[in-house]
This record gives C-alpha cells, structure tokens and sequence, in this order.
C-alpha cells in the first residue's frame, strides 16, 4: 500500500525532501493535478466572489457528492459523475436566477437543491454499501491514486474553462459589478450569467478531485476572498488569487505527504490561516489610520 | 450670378445634420400592460440643450429615458435619437441608471468603473502596452479630471460618499464622448449642496463637451438655475418649454386637469401645491 510506503517523515533536509516529493509518479501527478486545479479555482473563485455567489458555488460542490457516489454506483470513471452532476447543478442554478426571483427566494431554492443532492449523495452511498471508506475521500478528497489520464483531462477542462473566462472578462466584470449599464451598453448579462455558472460547475468538478466536496471552497473561495481583500485592482487581483490558490495547495499536498493527516485538512487550514492574518492585518491598519486621523484632529 | 448660399456641400450637410435635434418625439405613446403611461407626447431636446424631465411618481419619467434608449417600443407616433430610430445609437449615448449607489463592501475602484463604460462590451483581453491601452487610460484619466475625481478615483468605490460615486459614475456615462447623456435621478441620493455641486457640474460638462443632457429629477430647485429647458410629465401627457413657461400655475393647472398652484419663495424656490398623488397610493394606505 503507497500509504505505508510514504509515511516515512522529515529528514529535515531541505533538498533530500524535496527531491523526495518528486520520488514517486503518484506524488507528481498529484502536485501536477493541484497546479491544473489551482489556477483554474484561483481565476474563476475571483469572479465567483466578485459576483456574491459564493452560495451557488457551495451548492454545486455539494452536488459534486451525488456525482462522485452515482459514478462509483455505476462503476464509471469519478470524473464523469462530477462533471455530469456539476454541469446539470449549473443548468439549475442558471434556472433559478433567471427566473428573476427576488434574492431571498432565490436563496432559499438554491438552499433546497443543496438539500436534496446531499440526500442522493446519501442515498448512492447506502445503494453502493460495498467498501465504504471511499465516502471520505469523496468528501474530504485525496491526493493519492490520481493517474496520469486524469492530469489530462483536468489539463483540458481547465484550459477550456480559463479561455473562457479570459474572453469573456471584460464583458463579465462589467456585468457583475454594473449589471444594468452593461445592459444598456449591450453586453449580454443573462447569457453571461448562464455561461459563468457553467464555467463554476467545471471549476468545482475540477478541485472536488483533490479536496473533495467538502472543502472545495478552501481552494474555490479562500484565496480568491483573500486576494478581494488585498487589492481592489482587478488583474493584481486574479493574479494574488491564482498564487495563493498555489502556495496552499503545493503546501498542503507536501505536508500531507510527510504526515498522517490527510491533504484537505492541510489546503483548508492553510488558506483559512492565510485569509485570518490579511482581514486582521487591514483592520489593524484601518484601526491605527484611524487614531492616527484622531490625533491629527487634536494637535 | 449663382448664389452661393443655395450650394449645399456635403460638408454644409453634415454640420446641419449635427445640429439637428439630439431627441425629437412626434405625438408618441407608450403602453405598458394595456396601460397607457402617456400619450400624444412631442418634445425635442436641441444639441448641447440641458433639460430636466419633471413630474410626479408614476408620470412615466423613467419611461422616456429607456423609450430613447430603445429599451421600450412606442405605441403610436415617432421618435428619433441622434438622428435615428432609438436603439440605433447605443454608443453614442451615456445611461446613468436610477438610484445605484455601492455599498461599503465594494472593492471595486472608480478608475476601473469608469474604464468599463469605455470597454466593457470589448471581449478578449487588450495586449499590455497596446497603443489602444494607452489611449484608454488616457481618455479615462481625462474624463475623471473634467468631473474633478482625480483626488479618489483610485481608491474602492464603497467607500466614497454618495456625491463622490455619482461623479464617478457621470465620468463612466461621459466616458465615450456621447452626444446625449440620460441621467435618471442623479441628485435623488445627494445632499442639497451636492446636489448643487453635481447640477453646477453637468451644466459646465454640457457647454464644453457639447453633449445634451436629459436629467429626471424629483425637485427641480436644485437644478434651476442651470436649465435650458424643462420637460413636464403628468396627467399622461406632456408639456415643453422654458422653466419660466412651464412651471406656472396656469400650464400646469391644464396639464393636470386639476387646479394647481405655484408659489415662488423669496428665495426664488418653487413650491408646487395642489398636485393631485397617484390615486393608487391612497388606495394602498386605505387597503
């Protein structure tokens, strides 16, 4: 088992570690896997929270779970039920805010429909009741067993899935921070809309792969909040989003490797870490700005 | 002998195709769910006019403006736009939206707001250092100053005041040099002396960038002293002209059917009495 055969701890030589990393293909296609996934979250998480819809995002990570458990129910690739189950979730969700709903009711039906693929995922492990230590992984994800075919297809997807965005940038920041002059200016808002939500859909089949369902939105959301925080400039922006997305996953996947915890607990706790220190860090300056505004009222 | 006032060369033609009217409306009509907002309407705004579109809630002020923007089909008569049907002429028109204001968790900055009104509907991403880039943020830099932003243009918009993001964003709907600027309540969220500020700014953008200003307001005190003209919708028609000519109590008195008064402070603000609420209100207070 490659379990055994890795945990075998630091030696506490920098170099002997990291060429240690890159021993096994296993290893590499992993750290490969989390680079395809962390550009890709890193780009489309900045406009996911740009737009609000973090809420949308966390609903379709959900319904990545049915789709992996169905998968395996089926005996098919895990692949095709994340991005089978993602694209028809983005398909929904696209139905839900074109209906024009008020935000409170569109809420609550995104809610119901989280609901309810929480139930199938449910209901899919209960039929599959084989091995079940699968569940884990499909919930909190694995870094081990990704093949090199699965590098490519995510090396597919997210290349597909960042063009896309990359073309629709302009016209899709402006639709999401200006809806109703870009209307008017004749950008296509609703269809940009529709497309986004599919592009999150890939987005989400994508990393549910290494963090699982569950914690998607450590590499989906995290880093592209951080990166808000940091800048309020666009391009600097995706660009801070894209790094931190990588330094947690390239960590997370090395810290992982020389220890017995799994590979999400690492990725999550890292962004979570990174994400705590930059909104303590600029209320503290807000803060001291502020006294220092105080004193110059005084003197 | 040929008289030479009587040649009209192309060139003549275009300038007086220029000066033509930036809106003319012909006895037009709008309905909107078998209800008719007003009818038999003819109003023209001149070149480089600003006008202000008046009246009371429900009159069918925001109307107008997305009938010019072609957004909503007349039911009877004509109207043009630049020159053409309206709809035709998206680019060369500037849209400021009813009451938007960011909130404080916007972390967006006004020099990215304003960029986006120039290219916003562009698809693709411009090269970095392309001639195009560099006009851009010239043309960006230059409407930001002629609004007088320059000082905050760069920081998130959610923390501006409310006077400081209508600047903003009258740069983003001057930003690509239109012909007829459509502002829908743009003092609605202000202060008074905002209010006078932004009002004293759109009379100065109109005479030297020469564009037409169609402005909906809600009081028209504020805005006053720097009119051309008024437009006055009520009792489903309207009426145009002057503000010395239209906001008495005798043409209004017709426009509403109803007898109204209006009285001038002597501070020279006008206080107009009389004028009759929609009906549906009240309805919905008894109900």
């Amino acid at each position: 088992m490659v379990e055994a055969a890795i945990f075998q701890g630091l030696s506490w030589n920098p170099v002997t570690d990291l060429r240690e990393l890159f021993t096994y293909p296993f290893m590499v296609n992993a750290l490969e896997a989390g680079t395809i996934v962390a550009v890709m979250a890193g780009v489309t998480g900045w406009f996911m929270v740009l737009r609000r819809q973090t809420f949308a995002g966390h609903t379709l990570s959900v319904i990545a779970f049915p789709g992996a458990a169905a998968a395996s129910l089926a005996g098919m690739p895990l692949a095709v039920g994340y991005f089978g189950f993602c694209g028809l979730g983005a398909l929904a969700l696209a139905g839900i805010a074109g209906s024009r709903r008020s935000l409170s009711a569109e809420s609550a039906a995104i809610g119901s429909l989280q609901a309810l693929a929480l139930a199938l995922g449910f209901l899919f492990v209960n039929l599959y009741h084989g091995v079940l230590n699968g569940v884990d992984s499909l919930l909190f994800g694995t870094f081990l067993g990704i093949t090199s075919g699965q590098v490519a297809v995510l090396l597919v997807v997210a290349t597909a899935a960042v063009s896309l965005v990359a073309i629709a940038a302009r016209p899709l920041f402006f639709a999401s921070v200006d809806a109703e002059v870009a209307r008017a200016g004749g950008v296509p808002v609703r269809l940009l809309g529709f497309g986004f939500l599919l592009v999150l859909g890939l987005s989400v089949a994508e990393t549910s792969q290494i963090t699982g369902a569950l914690l998607v939105f450590a590499l989906l959301v995290t880093p592209a909040a951080t990166a808000h925080q940091l800048t309020p400039r666009p391009l600097l922006g995706i660009a801070l989003s894209i790094s931190l997305a990588l330094a947690v996953t390239w960590l997370g996947l090395a810290l992982a490797y020389f220890s017995i915890y799994p590979v999400g607990f690492y990725i999550t706790s890292l962004s979570f870490g990174v994400y705590v220190l930059v909104r303590g860090g600029r209320a503290l300056r807000s803060r001291r700005r502020a006294t220092a505004g105080l004193a110059l009222e005084a003197a | 002998m040929i008289d030479p006032t009587a040649v009209a060369t192309p060139a003549k033609r275009d300038a007086e195709a220029r000066s033509g009217p930036a809106v003319a409306f012909d006895s037009a009509a709008v309905r909107l769910g078998g209800r008719t907002i007003w009818s038999d309407v003819s109003v023209t705004v001149g070149e480089a006019d600003f006008v202000a579109v008046l009246g009371p809630n429900g009159a069918g002020k925001s109307t107008l403006i997305k009938v010019i923007l072609g957004l909503l089909p007349l039911a009877a008569g004509n109207a043009s736009v630049l020159g053409r049907p309206p709809g035709d002429s998206k680019g060369r028109i500037g849209y400021l939206p009813q009451r938007r204001s960011f909130d404080t968790g916007t972390r967006i900055r006004g020099v990215d707001l304003v960029q986006l009104g120039l290219d916003g509907a562009r698809w693709g991403i411009p090269l970095p250092g392309a001639p195009s880039r560099r006009r851009d943020a010239a043309r960006v830099h230059e409407v930001i100053e002629l609004v007088g932003a320059t000082g905050y243009a760069r920081q998130p918009i959610g923390e501006l005041s409310g006077g400081e993001q209508q600047r903003l964003l009258i740069a983003q709907a001057l930003v690509r040099r239109p012909k007829l600027l459509l502002l829908d309540e743009p003092l609605d969220s202000l202060d008074l002396s905002n209010q006078a500020a932004v009002a004293a700014l759109i009379r100065r953008i109109c005479e030297e960038e020469q564009v037409a200003v169609l402005l909906v307001a809600h009081d028209i005190n504020p805005i006053l002293g720097y009119l051309d003209r008024v437009i006055y919708l009520a009792g489903g028609g309207a009426i145009e002209g002057s503000p010395e000519d239209v906001i008495t109590s005798r043409t209004l008195s017709r426009l509403y059917g109803a007898p109204i008064e209006v009285l001038r402070a002597s501070d020279g603000r006008l206080v107009v009495v009389g004028q009759p609420e929609a009906p549906f209100v009240h309805g919905d207070r008894h109900g």
